[in-house]
């Protein structure tokens, strides 16, 4: 297999250059056009940058490893965000650049009868599954949080929901023969450590989670081969849980007779096991447990904030929703802070894990107007009034607002 | 195939599709183009300051400088912690002096306290 990674020689070169050397050998983020994310305490100014191969309008968060957050416009255009604007998020930066697909193996290993080494046309020749479902990382929004935290300081721009192809991790997993006793299956891509000792990105499903014939192996997103900055050309899809699961480039699965103790699954990404994930600053003994389960959200996508309307005049509202692990039951709005909701109308269902499109008339009394939207999935989970916080800025899903000025 | 078992095969088959997620498109690929791309590199230049050295002869290598740019300001035992997170967890090989140096310019970069 051909991969090839431009971080180690440049690596090489910064070690006897000036950085501002590297500017002649690699493409420019040009500044020219800047979003703000609107982040609290200000530093929220995010440059657009179209130098990305295969994005569009990206808003850059860091050039490398590449964190790209999706311009929040795009949410408004529909339900399923196209693959040249959806977000982007690596670990480590050493990420093949080159991928020969007749050559690329996913290997099956560990606690199995057969060892696999499959090609893509194998995949190909399996039975085919297709989902809709959102990507969103741990800790999109964690730019919003109070007090800030550290990590990539994203605005609502680190998700999206894509129609995802692929077969079954389960269909997999039985043809290679999970021996008994296997209690966990580990995935692991192709993007490697800068240093050497460094921990590989790899993250760990139980195995009958692995097999619950919902998480699957995309090859395609949105009917096209996956982009590389996508994590071409296969990438794992845990529908209902934060992205952290969903393995980039996988090239490796390897079935485990025992709980998996690497260190993105043990210590990175873990959360309080309070409610929302929730604490308070400088609290200790908390326990702390991997990531999992999604939470619903919604939010408004065709107003912003101090939009102007008109008083008296009928004002169309609409966004996106998602339940997180589980489908959208309802999605209202309050006029009031939250002492009365009503309804909206929900758009077509694309499956229990997909963003859906809501939309409401409102009548703008005269003045500033504050709008709340809440969503309540199908367990009946709704949003917090109230946003929670951990010191890694991850799981934020309060009850999102705008404020219409009516004149 | 004997009637009773084609009647059984297109029982079974009607309940597996209902069991099924929505038909496949049309579009699904069903070949691969290799890919070969290059990525931005990130040239930006640290702002100047005391342990600007040391910041970027040990950061670089895995960050781009917008790394630490768009941080909010962050007390310094957060910056502490975060250079020795590089340390234990991601095994960035970082000198003691350099250590210190590094958690001396963040803290007057993007300090809070």
């Amino acid at each position: 297999m051909m991969i090839r990674s431009p971080v180690l020689d440049r690596r090489r070169f910064l070690a006897g250059a000036g950085v501002a050397a590297l500017a002649a050998v690699a493409p420019r983020a040009r500044a020219d056009e800047v979003v703000d994310l609107g982040l609290p305490g200000g530093g929220g100014t995010r440059p657009v940058t179209t130098t990305y191969p295969t994005k569009g309008k990206m808003l850059l968060q860091r050039t490398r490893p590449p964190l790209l957050e999706t311009p929040f416009e795009v949410f408004d255009r529909g339900v399923v965000t196209p693959n040249d604007q959806f977000y982007v998020r690596w670990h480590w930066s050493n990420i093949p650049t080159q991928i020969d697909a007749d050559a690329f193996r996913l290997q099956v290993r560990g606690h199995v009868n057969t060892t696999l080494s499959l090609s893509l046309r194998d995949l190909l020749a399996m039975p085919a599954v297709e989902m809709v479902a959102v990507n969103q990382c741990s800790g999109n929004s964690r730019g919003l949080y109070q007090p800030r935290v550290p990590g990539a300081q994203w605005g609502n721009g680190a998700m999206g929901n894509a129609r995802w192809t692929g077969v079954r991790l389960k269909d997999v997993l039985d043809s290679a023969g999970v021996q008994p006793g296997a209690v966990a299956v580990r995935l692991k891509g192709l993007d490697e450590q800068v240093m050497p000792d460094g921990p590989h990105f790899m993250k760990s499903l139980s195995v009958d989670h692995a097999r619950d014939s919902e998480v699957m192996i995309a090859y395609a997103m949105n009917g096209e081969q996956l982009p590389l900055l996508n994590g071409f050309p296969l990438r794992l899809v845990v529908p209902g849980w934060y992205a952290t699961y969903w393995v980039k480039m996988l090239d490796d699965i390897e079935v485990l007779d025992k709980p998996d103790d690497n260190f993105w699954t043990t210590k990175a990404y873990t959360i309080p096991d309070t409610p929302h994930a929730s604490m308070k600053p400088g609290q200790t003994g908390i326990k702390m447990v991997p990531i999992n389960r999604m939470v619903p959200r919604a939010f408004f996508t065709n107003v912003a904030s101090e939009s102007r309307v008109t008083a008296g005049v009928p004002t169309d509202l609409r966004g996106i929703a998602f339940g997180g692990d589980t489908g959208v039951k309802q999605v209202d709005i309050s006029l009031d802070s939250g002492a009365t909701w009503q309804g909206t109308q929900l758009g077509a269902d694309e499956g229990t894990y997909s963003f859906r499109r809501w939309q409401a008339t409102v009548d703008p009394r005269q003045g500033r107007q504050e709008v709340l939207v809440r969503c309540t999935n199908q367990r009946g989970d709704m949003q917090p009034m109230e946003s929670n916080w951990n010191p890694s800025g991850f799981m934020r899903n309060v009850v999102e607002s705008v404020a219409l000025v009516a004149a | 195939m004997p009637m009773r078992t084609a009647v059984l095969v297109a029982v079974l088959t009607l309940a597996t599709a209902a069991m099924r997620p929505p038909a496949l498109a049309a579009d699904a690929p069903r070949s691969f183009r290799s890919v070969d791309i290059d990525l931005p590199f990130g040239d930006l230049a640290p702002p100047p300051g005391p342990g600007v050295e040391a910041f970027t002869s040990n950061c670089l290598a895995c960050h781009s400088v917008e790394m630490v740019l768009t941080q909010p300001p962050l007390p310094r035992a957060v910056w502490q912690a975060e250079v020795q997170k590089m340390r234990a967890a991601f095994a960035a090989p970082i000198a003691d002096d350099d250590a210190k140096q590094i958690v001396d310019y963040l803290a007057q970069l993007k300090g809070s306290d």
